[in-house]
């Protein structure tokens, strides 16, 4: 059987929707593969949503929004494209960033909105099926896309994300200005160990392991895990389990 | 938790969705999902007959949660959630699933692909449905005056506007003299009016007993929202605080002062501000004049066009042809911007009256050395020279300098240059995105005086809606904040873009419901999910994503 992906389309109340009603109005065809979610502003899309889209098995996600300038809420496109671009770069270590996109379609697109989701629809097929669905054993991606989703959701991937337009564009309280490049450079250290943190987290709430053990699962070097360790301790979400040996073994302390 | 009682409605709108979605199969199909007490279809909902049966349906079954499947929620949920609230059902308990603009017009060739996926979508509705919380609209009371901030054409046209539907208005300028830039004009293009014609509205202004002149005064400060603003004017002898229920910014604009660009003296190289002044006292009798477009417009640090510069220069050269026919007249500009059916014909006609245009390239720009004009000309490979006796520059409008201090007082943005910038460049041209505030004239954007006095004229009609009601009434659908969760870290406030997020006396944080859009920006970014946005709340979006995927 044709593969018939399934995409999800969170799209703006003002300008995208609109646009996708006026590709209704005047009857331009394209691909019935995609269900909408209207929200009033694409600023409201939760990274939540995604990794709990792609979790479930959605095959492609489309976030459409008010091209920059046009937002009806002034700000609300650029700051969901902040948050687009974190989910990416964190979907990026799964390689399953190509099945999210972010498209701005205006209110008077009818044509275009109906380009972009036939793209991104033929697109999607040919990256086939989501590798959730694909295969039964996929409990891997889903503890990925699961530490991925809890990291969005912690204090400092949230406060980056909602204060990287004001430090870059204007100064912080310290009267200093941060530069894109300076704030990425954080950003990107930030996205790497916060993910690393929840899988650990993730991982030792299962049983207790080595800093030798949790460093081969999860495919990092000894002495990172050992500062994600430390790190972990001192906020009191992982503690030491018992000590085999001279081994201690380490378990995830922190209630859900 | 009382039993959740869902109808489903489900329209055919004639043939444009029964002819492509199997509208009854699709209603028996809703009556197999979870909570559905009530599923039918109809030829036309929006019709009386279909009104009738959603509200018999509601009576009769009992329902609690009204789900229609038909068009688009941005045309017809007004209708259905009216009828909710007639039927004593919380408009909010109302879901909307749209099945023809997203599903029957746009997959006409692939009909089974596209009945699936009006089950899916009704799927969806009836899932977010069950999730979907009552909730209130606010009403503010509305003080019925008004405030305009500034007296140039906009500003006077629109408080006569208001006056003369019996609004009062205070009218505040800062200068002494209203009219604005109308004072130094001499005449106005294309039909070159004598600007004393339009002055003549400031007497007008002056003898409506419903405007509340103040001049020589400015704006210290605004507070409030929609229906109560409280601003304080500072005038020369004393400060005075009003309360209105909108404002309409029409600050104008400024003529850059060219001190940087062709050795601008004020004398024989001046502006078209200056020459018009020299025209009024019929000082012109040079017989070389040399005009140069685009000073200081249209560059690297001020990208915009100012829109009025090329007409102006073509009636003030026309004008000195009338008055001395021999005076060699030459135009250096880089594009000539005469949009519309009359400024070009207009063009047309300068072209005509022996006034010559040379075109100048951006990168070469003229250049006035010892009492010589060289310009590089394209066609020519080389410099071209002219005599002159005096050179007028087009220079373009510049924001004012107290547009910032304004912007921030009203909590609006200003675009990239410094002007007021609206919530829509064309769904809401004249509204700023925070309710009861309005823009017009050359605050936003240079503007001639016949787009001006439109552009007033328009805010004036819509500060008159929300003026004539005692009452406003506001969304419900609006953030909310858990304070067992807020542990005060104010990101919410900073990323608020109508400043509608505030610290109470007691360090709470707490949504000014009045301010708030609902565009869910706080909620997204919280960083310890304190924020719920009403109407869109995770579990709502959550159950959509989630019903999507449930197998069958």
């Amino acid at each position: 059987m044709a593969f018939k992906p399934k995409i999800v389309g969170f799209l703006c109340n003002w300008c995208s929707y609109a646009g996708a009603d006026l590709a209704g109005v005047s009857r331009i065809q394209y691909p019935p593969n995609i269900r909408i979610i209207r929200l009033m502003c694409s600023g409201r899309v939760e990274p939540f949503f995604v990794f709990e889209a792609l979790k479930q098995g959605i095959d492609g996600i489309i976030i459409m929004g008010c091209h920059p300038g046009e937002c009806h809420y002034m700000s609300g496109n650029y700051e969901a494209e902040i948050k687009f671009n974190f989910i990416k770069k964190m979907l990026n270590f799964i390689n399953l960033s190509d099945r999210i996109t972010l498209k701005w379609v205006s209110a008077s697109e009818g044509i275009r909105f109906a380009k972009v989701v036939t793209e991104f629809t033929e697109f999607i097929k040919t990256l086939g099926k989501s590798p959730i669905q694909k295969s039964k054993n996929n409990s891997d991606l889903i503890f990925s896309l699961t530490a991925m989703q809890q990291s969005m959701n912690n204090y400092r991937m949230r406060v980056l994300m909602g204060r990287k337009r004001k430090i870059t564009e204007q100064k912080n309280v310290y009267g200093e200005k941060v530069s894109i490049d300076e704030f990425e450079e954080l950003e990107n250290k930030a996205i790497i160990d916060e993910y690393n943190r929840e899988r650990i987290s993730l991982i030792l709430k299962k049983h207790p392991l080595s800093v030798k053990n949790l460093a081969s699962s999860l495919d990092l070097d000894e002495k990172s895990v050992l500062d994600y360790i430390v790190w972990l301790r001192s906020k009191g979400i992982v503690d030491v389990d018992k000590i085999q040996g001279l081994t201690p073994y380490y378990i995830s302390i922190q209630e859900d | 938790m009382t039993e959740l009682r869902i109808g489903v409605f489900v329209c055919n709108c004639g043939s444009n969705i029964g002819s492509i979605i199997n509208c009854s199969e699709l209603a028996d199909y809703a009556k197999n999902l979870p909570n559905v007490v009530f599923a039918e279809d109809n030829l036309y909902t929006c019709s009386e007959t279909g009104l009738t049966k959603i509200k018999n349906g509601i009576k009769e079954h009992n329902l609690n949660r009204v789900v229609v499947a038909a068009c688009t929620p941005r045309t017809h949920e007004p209708l259905f959630r009216g009828i909710c609230n007639e039927m004593g059902l919380n408009p909010y308990y109302f879901e909307f699933v749209n099945i023809r603009e997203q599903c029957s017009w746009v997959h006409q060739k692939e009909i089974h692909k596209a009945n699936l996926k009006a089950r899916d979508l009704v799927k969806m509705g009836v899932a977010r449905s069950a999730r979907l919380e009552a909730l209130e609209k606010y009403q503010v009371e509305v003080t019925s005056s008004s405030l305009v901030i500034g007296g140039g054409i906009s500003g006077i046209t629109a408080a006569l506007s208001l006056a003369e539907q019996g609004f009062e208005v205070y009218l505040v300028e800062k200068k002494r003299k209203l009219g604005g830039m109308l004072n130094d004009l001499y005449r106005i293009s294309p039909n070159y009016e004598d600007p004393s014609e339009y002055l003549q509205l400031v007497k007008k202004v002056e003898q409506q007993p419903k405007i509340i002149l103040h001049t020589n005064s400015e704006i210290i400060s605004i507070e409030g929202y929609i229906g109560n603003f409280y601003v304080t004017i500072k005038g020369q002898n004393k400060v005075e605080s009003v309360e209105v229920g909108t404002i309409i910014v029409a600050v104008g604009a400024q003529v850059l002062k060219p001190v940087d660009y062709y050795n601008y003296n004020g004398k024989d190289i001046i502006t078209h501000q200056e020459l018009e002044k020299l025209l009024k006292e019929n000082k012109i009798n040079q017989k070389n004049i040399v005009m140069i477009q685009c000073v200081g417009s249209r560059i690297e640090e001020r990208h915009y066009c100012s829109n009025i510069c090329c007409m102006n220069a073509l009636k003030n050269a026309i004008i000195i042809k009338e008055r001395a026919p021999d005076t060699n007249i030459t135009i250096l500009y880089r594009d000539i911007n005469t949009p519309g059916t009359k400024n070009e014909l207009y063009y047309r006609d300068v072209r005509k009256n022996e006034v010559i245009f040379l075109r100048y390239n951006v990168n070469k720009p003229p250049v006035i050395e010892d009492g010589k004009i060289r310009v590089y000309n394209n066609s020519l490979k080389d410099d071209i020279e002219l005599d002159y006796d005096l050179v007028v520059l087009s220079t373009p409008l510049i924001p004012n300098e107290d547009n910032k201090a304004l912007s921030q007082m009203l909590k609006v943005p200003l675009e990239e240059n410094g002007f007021f910038l609206e919530a829509h460049v064309k769904l809401r041209p004249v509204d700023f995105a925070t309710d009861g505030l309005f823009v017009c004239g050359s605050a936003k954007w240079p503007v001639s005086i016949s787009e001006a006095i439109a552009q007033a004229k328009a805010t004036a009609a819509k500060a008159a809606i929300i003026l004539c009601k005692p009452r406003f009434e506001v969304e419900g659908s609006t953030a909310r904040v858990d304070t067992e969760k807020c542990v005060g870290c104010e990101v919410c406030i900073k990323i608020c873009p109508y400043g509608a997020i505030t610290k109470d006396d007691n360090d709470q944080v707490l949504v000014r419901n009045v301010l708030c859009k609902g565009c869910g920006l706080c909620g997204a970014t919280c960083p310890h999910q304190a924020i719920s946005i009403n109407h869109f709340t995770n579990p709502q979006i959550l159950s959509q994503i989630n019903a999507l995927v449930e197998r069958e």
